[in-house]
């Protein structure tokens, strides 16, 4: 089954900052750093809960599984009542949307396993001595991996509702809540479920690094398929190991038939266009679903509850759309506005900074950005590699549809498996061979990303016109004149989109990459992802926020000066209309 | 620029000869299906040939094959005495989507060809940009693909397909995505690049489905028709260019191919329904009742009556004979029309179709469905005896695919269901793919 591939929410807009990138920056990083550093302060020593009594006995595997599922669920929701909230705020008010677009933008930049370092001492605070604390952190960690592409995508959604049907709708007098439900929400819903989708295969890797999560000296385990990898690890016991990955296969098999391919079936039926000739996706379980009278019984409220909330009016909404404000009254406005935003900016950054300089100094910063620069290396040669392999094999597979149709899904369970999982077995071969830890460390974080280059391209080769390749045929077109002129320009804006999502991964990846333990054996190479997890690893505050900004500035700088240009190129030139 | 020193038609093997060629395409479910056969053709030098018939008959196919981009089961096509066994120098093509590269400019797409051929740089641009200048692209150098109206980039089409100095072109459809205006420009302007001997061609293969394109450009005409497809008949032009749509020779020409092939239809029809009576696997083409309603309306008014000439009608309606012929057809397959010479007349059911009202259409309309569509009766015989009253469509699928393709099947049971649905017969749940009784209250 190939599955059409809408497109990855992470592009939003031009390349140049304009001035409200200036202030997205520094509001969304000095903001984190408070928030932790408050929490930080108000309790040392930190209350560390309860050890909870793992077991390495396999038995115990299935309910450590649900228990690492219940955490996805949770976040998922938490992330759709985020994007529902955030991203229709965004849409809707020119002024909010001035603000929240780029900050959502600094967001999705800031590595994912950083948000467990910052906050993870604040969810502690909230319940001391209580794992709930710990399991807030988790989620929030899977919640933050999760929410960012979702918002963009319904942002994007409700800038493009047709001007049709929102007419349609403001001549049925709908308020705007009604509106909102009918119109504006199923318009959004394929690209919003893509995309909840994707966020969630790259969930499980989060999910397992973050449930094992070092605080200080302490280390709190919840239960689940992530700390019993770390305990295995621990213990250097290499089938415990072998029993984690067995059972990750099979809940991300049950995950993928059971969740993710009805839903994309479903989300069918709100597709807008529907391009003839591309093969409609199909479940065996919606369908099982839809012809079964028992489950019609069963979920027929569910539905009925829902279109009650479409039909109701909705809390105080007019019925007509509010005259629109004089545009002098409005620039007047906008610039009230950027300099209240702008002063609360700078005196966030002014506390922060004067903070972090007790500790910290310019010394410190260079290091900071030293590391970066070795890890934007690895990332720069990882994805290059990457490319070389999966490019030409993506293109040959895509061209052949029922080879294609075989391997599309492997790819993309391959690359919802979470890499690190696999991450000892690296770590036993390097001690075994005596390896440069700097060089074959790094291999890691393109492990599980890599995957998306794959699958990418090969939806983009499957997609490539028949008659263009005739056309190439026809003109003798053969070899690297072949794949200049004709392969890569035709799957350039494919390939884009899987690189972007690989690099961002690998970014995510370094932290927990460059820095492996099995048992006592530690290995780490020289890089910002091994400075963040030793920062971490000792509670350094100040150098856990340093690591963290000077990542997420150099993984804005990278997609903004690398991925971005190429990006709109692609989409300019190398579509096809 | 005419390919004066090529060696002259009569002491050179022939230009390009198709010799029994058949192609088949594997089924998924096993099997082969065969949608051309038999087939024996010749393309002469300084001649235009047409390939005509209706859509599904194989005349790309057979375009394709002289193209080298499919390779026949069996037979072989010969060009300059070798035969074709992949894209061969000296056949250029033009397609029906135009297939440009979008991210190469109108000169970049043009060179595109002869880069491949290793043609030395500066040759190449005075090449390309003589190409361009013979078809009128001056001043579109630079422009992308995108930036151009569907005529201009057939126009890139052309220029791309001529700069390699092909002995032979193979047209694909060229005009039919373009607006009326725009082909009727485009194919004066190619008939007298081609009149004046400036086209750098011996021969041009053409596929359409348009008549009058046909009879207005070819030297001889070629009908596909059958399946699987065989040449049905041949028709010679003998007319000098530019050629008058309105002469009499030409109109005449025109309904004498017209003929032919509604004759055709009409002894395909009526051999369906002499089958149909057993059989359920009869493809149908996509018409919805609407559109059968429509027509049939008009045939009852004035000036027919009851009763119409095909191609004046098609010409009234504004239908191509590729439009006309699967509705007539479904017309004579619900015994609400008869086909014969030619001509369309409405039976006594149909006339009575025509003056009822809505409720007592869709009774009638089911009624015929019930009597005339084996695989309506079907559907609705197997509903009738579940007891849920229920059953998938996968259970029909099957059935039809195991004697049509796959498409067909797929086409011939939306029609059903459309049928169906407007007959208020049965009911169809697209989402679950389920057929049933129950009417949504």
């Amino acid at each position: 089954m190939r599955w059409s591939t809408p497109t990855l929410s992470v592009i939003p807009r031009g390349i140049v900052p304009n001035r409200w990138d200036l202030l997205a920056l520094p509001l969304v990083l000095s903001l984190l750093f408070l928030f932790g550093a408050a929490a930080h302060q108000m309790a040392l020593p930190i209350a560390a809960p309860q050890a909870v009594g793992l077991s390495l006995n396999p038995s115990h595997l299935p309910g450590y599984a649900l228990r690492t599922t219940l955490r996805m669920l949770v976040a998922m929701l938490a992330s759709l009542v985020f994007t529902f909230t955030y991203a229709t705020a965004a849409a809707k008010s020119r002024r909010a949307e001035l603000i929240l677009v780029p900050v959502l933008d600094v967001l999705q930049s800031v590595p994912v396993l950083g948000y467990v370092s910052f906050t993870v001492a604040f969810f502690l605070d909230l319940f001391p001595g209580n794992v709930l604390g710990a399991e807030f952190a988790a989620i929030f960690a899977i919640f933050t991996s999760q929410a960012w592409n979702m918002a963009f995508s319904f942002y994007q959604s409700l800038r493009t509702v047709p001007h049709d049907l929102h007419e349609v709708s403001l001549s049925f007098r709908f308020t705007a809540w009604q509106r909102f439900w009918r119109l504006e929400v199923p318009f959004a819903m394929p690209g919003l479920i893509w995309n909840m989708m994707m966020s969630m295969s790259g969930g499980w890797f989060f999910v397992v690094a973050s449930e094992a999560i070092a605080v200080g000296t302490h280390t709190v385990r919840l239960p689940g398929v992530g700390s019993y990898v770390a305990l295995a690890i621990e213990q250097r016991d290499l089938g415990a190991i072998g029993w984690a990955v067995l059972t990750m296969l099979i809940v991300i098999l049950i995950y993928d038939q059971l969740l993710f391919r009805p839903l994309i079936a479903w989300t069918d039926k709100f597709r807008f266009e529907q391009t003839p000739g591309e093969v409609a996706p199909d479940s065996w379980f919606l369908m099982l679903l839809r012809r079964t009278r028992l489950m019609n019984t069963i979920l027929g409220p569910v539905g009925q509850s829902l279109r009650r909330i479409a039909v109701w009016p909705g809390p105080g909404f007019a019925r007509h759309p509010a005259r629109p404000t004089p545009k002098s009254l409005r620039a007047l406005g906008e610039a009230l506005w950027y300099a209240a935003v702008g002063s609360v900016t700078l005196y966030l950054v002014w506390l922060a900074a004067s903070t972090v300089s007790e500790s910290l100094g310019w010394r410190d910063l260079g290091v900071a950005f030293g590391l970066g620069a070795l890890t934007m290396l690895r990332v720069a040669v990882l994805v290059g590699l990457a490319t070389l392999v999966w490019l030409p094999l993506g293109v040959l597979i895509g061209l052949k549809p029922r080879l294609a149709q075989t391997v599309q899904p492997v790819a993309q369970f391959l690359a919802a498996f979470p890499a690190n999982l696999l991450f000892p077995v690296a770590v036993l071969l390097i001690v075994r061979f005596g390896l440069n830890t700097d060089v074959w460390l790094s291999p890691l974080m393109i492990l599980g990303a890599q995957w998306y280059i794959l699958f990418n391209v090969v939806a983009g080769a499957s997609a490539f016109p028949t008659d263009l390749r005739d056309a190439a045929a026809n003109l003798h077109i053969r070899g690297w004149q072949w794949w200049k002129k004709v392969a890569l320009p035709g799957v350039l804006s494919y390939y884009v989109t899987g690189a972007i999502t690989a690099s961002g991964g690998a970014w995510n990846a370094s932290i927990v990459a460059e820095a492996v333990s099995w048992g006592n054996t530690k290995l780490a190479a020289h890089g910002l992802g091994a400075y963040i997890a030793e920062a971490t690893t000792n509670g350094d505050f100040p150098r856990i926020v340093l690591g963290i900004a000077v990542m997420s500035v150099y993984v804005i700088l990278f997609n903004r000066l690398l991925w971005r240009p190429l990006y709109r190129l692609a989409e300019r030139r190398f579509r096809f209309d | 620029m005419m390919s004066a020193t090529l060696p002259t038609a009569t002491t050179s093997p022939k230009l390009l000869e198709v010799r029994d060629v058949r192609q088949g395409f594997a089924r998924p479910s096993g099997g082969e299906r065969v949608v051309i056969e038999n087939v024996n053709m010749t393309l002469a030098d300084h001649e235009i040939v047409g390939l005509l018939g209706r859509s599904g008959c194989g005349k790309s196919t057979l375009l394709r094959i002289v193209a080298g981009l499919i390779r026949p089961t069996g037979g072989e096509a010969v060009y300059l005495g070798q035969p074709i066994t992949g894209p061969a120098e000296g056949i250029a093509m033009v397609f029906q989507t135009f297939a440009l590269f979008p991210w190469l400019t109108v000169l970049g797409n043009v060179e595109a060809g002869l880069e491949a051929l290793a043609v030395p740089e500066r040759d190449m641009r005075k090449r390309a940009l003589a190409a361009i200048d013979l078809i009128g692209l001056d001043g579109y150098e630079s422009a992308y693909p995108r930036e151009l109206s569907g005529g201009m980039r057939q126009r890139v089409g052309f220029a791309r397909a001529l700069v390699v100095n092909p002995a032979i072109l193979l047209m694909d459809e060229p005009f039919s995505a373009l607006d009326v205006l725009t082909a009727e420009t485009l194919r004066t302007d190619l008939v007298e690049l081609w009149s004046e001997g400036k086209l750098p061609i011996r021969a041009v293969l053409m596929v359409t489905h348009n008549i009058e394109e046909a009879v207005l450009m070819c030297d001889r005409i070629l009908m596909l028709a059958g399946t699987p497809g065989r040449i049905a008949a041949e028709f010679k032009v003998d007319m000098p260019r530019p050629r008058n749509r309105l002469s009499p020779h030409f109109r005449a020409l025109v309904d004498d191919i017209y003929a032919s092939m509604t004759a055709r239809v009409a002894q395909a029809a009526s051999a369906a329904a002499a089958k149909a009576t057993t059989q359920i696997a009869l493809h149908m083409s996509r018409v919805s009742a609407n559109i059968l309603s429509g027509l049939m309306e008009a045939l009852a008014a004035e000036p027919y009556r009851g009763k119409a000439d095909l191609p004046q009608i098609a010409g009234e309606l504004q239908l191509e004979v590729d439009e006309l012929l699967p509705i007539a057809e479904a017309l004579q397959l619900l015994a609400f029309a008869e086909l014969a010479q030619g001509d369309i007349k409405l039976t006594d059911s149909g006339r009575q179709f025509v003056e009822s009202d809505l409720e007592t259409r869709k009774r009638l309309f089911a009624d015929h469905l019930r009597r005339y569509v084996p695989l309506a009766a079907h559907i609705r015989r197997v509903l009738d005896e579940r007891p849920g009253h229920r059953a998938p469509r996968v259970r029909f699928e099957t059935e039809l695919e195991d004697q049509l393709s796959e498409e067909d099947a797929q086409e011939t049971l939306q029609t059903a269901i459309s049928w169906g649905r407007f007959a208020e017969l049965f009911s169809y749940d697209d989402q679950a793919e389920v057929f049933s009784l129950d009417n949504p209250t």
